[in-house]
This record gives structure tokens, sequence and C-alpha cells, in this order.
């Protein structure tokens, strides 16, 4: 175990699968001379050389494209785009050749390629580079998309990723860069497609991915802290394949759910989950399934703006002790009902 | 503002059903006008109101049941100086727990779904409860029975998980009260209500219940019908299959529901064992003959086998004070209880269950004054007309099939009474008198009774006295 962050994580990873496998390279925009907008690709041209780092002109759909040809004649290329943002200037390559091909030409090639891009906002960068839009992919079938919350998981899902045969979405964030955590040594890959139960617990099931994954585990943490609230927090780590088996037993167990996502509500994951949680659980759900995310506007530039559009750990902590509510539920054994009857 | 709250009625009421109203909404009320009829588990009553005023909303219509204490109507007395609009309104927030300080909000009565959790200066945050009108407010065919428009009357709601254990407990859930939003039941509802032992079970009838009709529905439509088909294959979903073959489902009184669960109390607690004789009644057939023509010369009503069978037996019941008993439990422990007085109930069929109304002091009539009381209490029965007061006391029952054909059956006794008598048909039978095959009225008599309370040599001394009092029946009319 070493203690490190999450960026780190992901740079020693993606170092040491080039060690490992001569297959593996890395393409993107500023990722060589300048080391990535984000310095995880920090000392790796030096290492590995232009053939293996390649820095790019500004074209998202030509080198996505460049490295899904890649993967389909058998190297393993590991794409960054600076930002999830840019992403949709190369849509075209990732879901209609990347998550298509192995399926469109009889399985003839697989496409090993992964993408790593880092989401969400919070940084003051403006509406139109601090959005949550991997549901785009996680929508479609053929891709994978995997959703690290911490160091250790960034490194077990990158192994996962890079190993992986399909096109996998590698979801960074942001706001998670610089959290620290403890990494395992040994490189034992995740199964992409299993969520994690990051904190057991019998009162309301929380679920989150990512940064809010982060924040959901922070706020179960308060919740025990301050009210007396045993909330379960399942961590998703990957959006599709999606770990409904855990989302479903989970929720079976504590009867009611908040979803949290930093994505948009309408149509957002949360949707997909408390769909999930209505097929698999509705006969042990006690209240509504609440979800909790960001307001339904461009992520406005001002900080006070930004900050309050965002979904925090206030918002997380009332939509809990809200579902609580409706449910009678009160700190240790279950309180008495109302009995009085006015006359 | 008055609040009308559903009265108990009786001494095991739990809940009444409204079977009409009276008084409209808007009509003024004064103090001792009828204002509604309530179905108990004993009778449809007529209850008054305490208070004058106008009544200005009726929150259980007439066909829906609320427990004892629900507001059930609203007046307003002459002291409120608001409109009865602005007065219904507010009571409904009150009620629905809107108003500060109150902490029982009843929201049955709650048409309109409370406001969502105050969204305030989050006006624009994209969590459930401010993007969309509240979680709560859910259209009516969401959480609640399909089909029924809003202002159709209170409905039941309850989570998922309530409404399934509601099924593998068996429990009818109009008896828990719901606390969650909008007065929903959730588990802790449930929970408490088996806790404290006011959670009813549905009995095997096929009462319309809300909630289970939404999971017919459900179940009838959704994707869910697997995890929510009732494992029970004599529930409701099997009488649903059977439509096709022509069953057609009734309603249920609460009068056959009470009785259903009594009965069902008495089979499954009380060891029960029963004998039986034959009585030779050609004098009491002599007697009877000889005391109608009597009364019909002197314009009066005629009286009955049964009329005699009940005098009958409450000089029996005079002599064996054993028999006119109840086993109980009491503060130390189980008790008998012998009672002084001899009421004796009838059990009268209707078309809208069986009833046991019951004659006071049969010990005391004579036999004219037992039919009158009789004829009264079957009339009233008919009529849905009895009182709790004329059902409840009885310290034994009389059954009698005879006029029906029956030679012979056995009653179930009626708790927390220890006998019950069952009498069939008077017939004419070859009988051996002084060694001579003659011709003979003879009726069959089976006293069933609660073996905790008497014993096989009691019951059979009952029923010799009994036999012996129809065999020379002066006495009855002595």
């Amino acid at each position: 175990m070493s203690m490190m962050t999450y960026r780190q994580a992901v740079h020693d990873t993606l170092q040491a699968e080039m060690r490992r496998d001569p297959d593996v390279l890395l393409i993107g925009e500023e990722i060589g001379v300048f080391e990535g907008s984000y310095k995880i690709t920090a000392g790796l041209l030096a290492e590995f050389g232009e053939k293996r780092v390649r820095d790019t002109p500004i074209a998202e759909e030509g080198f996505t494209g460049a490295a899904v040809g890649a993967a389909m004649l058998g190297l393993r290329p590991v794409v960054e785009i600076m930002t999830i943002n840019f992403s949709l200037l190369a849509l075209d390559q990732i879901i209609n050749h990347a998550a298509k091909i192995y399926g469109m030409f009889g399985g003839q090639t697989s496409v090993p390629l992964v993408i790593r891009t880092p989401g969400g906002g919070g940084q003051q960068l403006g509406a139109t580079h601090s959005q949550n839009i991997e549901l785009f992919y996680a929508f479609v079938p053929g891709m994978k998309v995997v959703a690290p919350s911490t160091p250790a998981d960034a490194k077990a899902l990158l192994l996962a990723a890079i190993r992986d045969d399909d096109p996998v979405l590698f979801l960074e964030n942001l706001a998670l860069y610089n959290t620290r955590g403890e990494v395992p040594d040994d490189d034992t890959p995740a199964e992409i497609g299993r969520a994690a139960v990051t904190r057991a617990g019998t009162d309301i099931t929380l679920i989150g991915y990512s940064r809010m994954a982060t924040v959901a585990l922070a706020v179960a943490e308060d919740l025990a802290r301050t009210d007396g609230i045993d909330v379960e927090v399942v961590d998703l780590r990957s959006l599709r394949p999606l770990d409904r088996e855990t989302i479903v037993a989970s929720v079976r167990k504590t009867g009611c759910a908040v979803v949290v996502e930093d994505d948009w509500l309408t149509y957002g994951i949360g949707a997909e989950i408390a769909a999930t949680i209505s097929d698999g659980a509705f006969d042990h759900l006690d209240a509504p399934v609440r979800r909790v995310a960001m307001a339904e506007v461009p992520l406005p530039y001002a900080k006070p703006l930004e900050t309050a559009a965002l979904p925090s750990t206030h918002d997380v902590a009332r939509a809990v002790r809200e579902t609580l509510d409706a449910v009678g539920w009160s700190a240790g054994a279950p309180t008495q009902p109302t009995t009085e009857t006015r006359s | 503002m008055i609040e009308i709250r559903m009265p108990r009625l009786s001494d095991t009421m739990e809940e009444g059903t409204i079977t009409s109203w009276t008084a409209t909404v808007g009509s003024t009320v004064t103090a001792g006008d009828v204002l509604v009829e309530i179905e108990t588990d004993k009778a449809v009553m007529e209850q008054e109101a305490f208070e004058s005023g106008t009544l200005t909303h009726i929150v259980v219509p007439a066909g829906e049941t609320a427990r004892i204490g629900e507001v059930i109507a609203v007046l307003d007395g002459p002291d409120d100086l608001e409109t009865p609009a602005q007065k219904g309104s507010s009571a409904a927030e009150e009620l629905r727990g809107d108003a500060p300080g109150d902490d029982a909000p009843d929201s049955r009565l709650d048409d309109t779904p409370p406001a969502p959790p105050a969204a305030g200066s989050d006006a624009t945050r994209a969590d459930t409860s401010a993007a969309q009108p509240g979680d709560d407010a859910v259209p009516d065919d969401v959480d609640g029975p399909a089909g029924r428009a809003p202002g159709d009357g209170p409905r039941l709601t309850s989570s998922p998980l309530v409404r399934r254990l509601a099924r593998e407990h068996g429990v009818d859930l109009s008896s828990v009260r719901g606390t969650g939003p909008g007065g929903r039941i959730v588990r802790r509802d449930l929970e408490a209500a088996l806790d404290d032992g006011t959670a009813r079970q549905l009995s095997d009838d096929t009462s319309p219940h809300p909630l289970a009709d939404a999971d017919q529905r459900r179940t009838a439509g959704g994707p869910s019908a697997q995890t929510t088909a009732p494992a029970d294959p004599t529930s409701r979903s099997a009488g649903a299959a059977d439509l096709a073959r022509g069953s057609v489902e009734h309603p249920t009184t609460a009068a056959q529901r009470i009785s259903a669960e009594r009965l069902t109390q008495s089979t499954s607690t009380v060891p029960q064992f029963s004998v039986t004789a034959t009585a030779d009644v050609t004098d009491l057939v002599a007697l009877r003959s000889t005391l109608v023509a009597e009364l019909v010369a002197a314009g009066r009503a005629k009286v009955s086998m049964n009329d005699l069978v009940v005098r009958a037996c409450a000089l029996a019941l005079r002599a064996h004070p054993d028999v006119n008993a109840s086993y109980e439990a009491g503060p130390e422990g189980p008790v008998l209880l012998r009672h002084e007085r001899v009421n004796i109930g009838v059990a009268v069929a209707t078309d809208h269950g069986l009833v046991v109304p019951v004659v006071r002091d049969a010990d005391t009539l004579p036999v004219s004054g037992v039919h009158d009381a009789v004829a009264g209490l079957a009339a009233a029965a008919h009529a849905r007309r009895l009182t709790v007061a004329q059902m409840q006391g009885g310290t034994f029952t009389v059954s009698n099939l005879g006029m029906l054909g029956v030679e012979h059956f056995r009653a179930i006794v009626n708790p927390p009474e220890a006998a019950i008598l069952a009498v069939g048909a008077v017939r004419q039978e070859p009988a051996v008198v002084d060694g001579a095959v003659v011709v003979r009225d003879r009726m069959t008599l089976t006293v069933s009774v609660d073996h905790r309370a008497v014993d096989g040599a009691g019951a059979a001394a009952f029923l010799q006295t009994l036999v012996g009092l129809l065999e020379r029946p002066w006495a009855i009319v002595g």
C-alpha cells in the first residue's frame, strides 16, 4: 500500500502498463512536451519516446479515429481527451466506430481502446468546459464506461480498461485529481461492471459515482456522527455495464435510496438507477427514490453561482433526512408511532 | 371550527363505515340533528350533532371507512368569522399536518397532496423535490387505487414495501395508521401496528380493499407480476381468475366481517364439544296450539316454538348457573364468570348477515314477553336498526333452524358465552311409550359448550333439565 493522489495513481498505472506491454501507447493534446494539461503524463515522453507518447494537433475526431485504427490493428492506445467536453468533437469516432466495429464486422476485430478524460465542474471553467456528459457514452451498447472515485480504484480500473479488449471510456474528475488515498502495490485489475459498497449501512442507500461517490461517503460519515443515521454507500464505479445486482441488493436491505449525480437530473444517470431500483426492489421500497443532481442550467462561471448550481454535501444530507423523515425514521430503536387521538 | 370525529359506538368498534350523510355540505346543523349514519361492527347507528353550525366539509364520504377518532366532517361554529370556504381549507391544512404544532397528521382527507419539502432559495437545485412538484405530489393513480379521480374521497397510500409486508402478514392495511407524507403507511407504521396488536388480519373475504385493488392492477398489468403475485391461492387473485367462470365479488358488511372473525376466533381458540338429546315435545306442541288459539282469540300475537324454547332455556340456565358462565382472562389469570342475569341471544339470519340480538333477563319474562322481545329484536335486525346495546351482554345463545326443516345441527360457541343451543325441527316419529309404538312429536337439541367453562356432565345435566322442561311444558308457562 502506498498513499498517493488520484493523479499519481493514474500516472503510475499508465507508466506501469507501458512498461509491461509495448503495445500500450498514449495519444492526445499536450501530453508529451507539456506533460498533459493536468500533468497526468508527466515524464512519460522522456521515458517512452515520441512513438509511444504522441502529441497531436487540436483535432479530437482525427486523433481519436487514429487510435481506433491503431486498436483495430492490435495496439492498445490510451487516448487523453483534455476534458470530456471536447469528446463531443470525437462523438462519431467513439459512438459510430469504436463502439460498433466489433459487432458490425462480425467480430473480425475488437477495439481495445481507452479514452481517458476528466469531467466535472467547480473549477470556474465556464459552462462549456464543466460538463458531466459521460451519460452519452454510457448510453451506447458497445462501450464500457468506468468512473473511479478513489486513487485505488483509479489504478485498478485503469489496469482493467487497458487490458480490456473493448473500447472503455475512463472517466476522471477535475476535483478528484488531488484527493489522496491508499493504493495497493500489486497490479490486480478491477472487474469492470462491479460496484462497490464503500460503506455498509442499514437505514438508507446513497448511490453515486466519481466525485459524487466521495460526496456520498462524506455525507454518510457526517450523518452517522451528527444524526446517528446508518447510511449505506454504493459507488457504482462502472456506468456500463451497470452493476444492478449490488444496487438492488442494497435497497432491498435499506428500503430507501437517494441517488446523487453531478450531471443534470432530467434523463440523467440517476434516472437509470431509480428505474433499476423500481424494477428490482419495488416491493422493498418504503419511500420514493430521490435524486440529487446539478441544477438544470449551463454551469455559471461566477463562483457563488457555480457553487450554488452544483450538488453539495448539504443537498445530499437534506435529501437523506427528508427521505428518512418520510419513513418515520429516528435514531436508535424504532420510535413509538404517534398514538395521539385528538378529541 | 368544529371537527366531527368517528365516535366509539361499541366496545369492540375499531372503525366505522359511513352509511349515509343525512346533512349536506353547506346545510345548517342544529345540535341534536342527525348528521350521519354509521355502520359499526355491530349495527348501523345514527349519530347526532353535538354542536350547531354549518357543515362545511365532509371528509369521509358515504361508503368510506374511518377509524375511531378520525375526523369525518367539519362544522363551522357560530363563532367562526371566516367564510366557510376559507375555513374549510384551513381545516384541511390543519388536518393534513401542515399546521404548526400538529404532529399527528391525518391526511386521509387530503385530496391535494402536501407541498414538497421547501426548496427555498434552492429553487433551481435539481434534486427531485425541487425539479418536480414534489415526490409526494404524484398523480392519484401512481400510488393509490387506479381509476379514482382526485377528490373522489380519501384513499389509503402505502409504500410498496408495506404492501408486500402486509401481504406476507395478511394484514388489512385499512387498520394501519399512516404517518408518512400524505398519510402514507410506511414500514414503521405497519411494524407498530403489528407490535401493539391493532393490525387487523385480512379475513378470507372479498372485501374490496383499495390497496389490494391497486395490487391487483399491478399484478395484472405490470412487469413486476411475479414479485407481487400473492402466494395464497385462495386470495383475490384466484378469485379474479374465476371471473371468467362467472363468480362475482360482493363486498362484505362490517357485521359479516366481525361475525367471521368471531367465529374464527371461537373455533380456533375455544375447545368445544357438544351433546345431543331428543325431546318428546308432543305435549309442547299441544300446549302451543292451545296457547295460540287463546292468543288469537284475544287478538294477541301467536307465540312460536322458538319462544317456548328460549323460555325453557332461560329456566334451565337458572337451574344450571355453571352453564350461564364465561371463561375469561382476569388480572391474575383466567377466571370463570358466573352470570347472575340470564340474557339469551337469538340468532337471526338477515339478508345482510347473521346477527344475534339479546333478550335480557329472559328468565323473568313470560312466554308472551319473550315473544314480544324476540319479535321486536328480529324486526330491528332485518331493518338494520339494532343498537349496540341490543347486541351486547348475552350469556347464552339459541340458534334455531327447525323452521327450515333441519333435524339436527351443531352450532359454534359465541364467545365469551359458554354455551349455545342448536334447535332442530319438530317431526313426527314412531316412539315407544309404555311398551307400545306410537306417533310422537320429537325435537333434537344440541348444546355446544366451551369445555374450559363446562364439562361433559355439566352440559348433559343442563340438557337433561331442558329436555325435561320441553317434555313437561307446563313449567314453561307456569
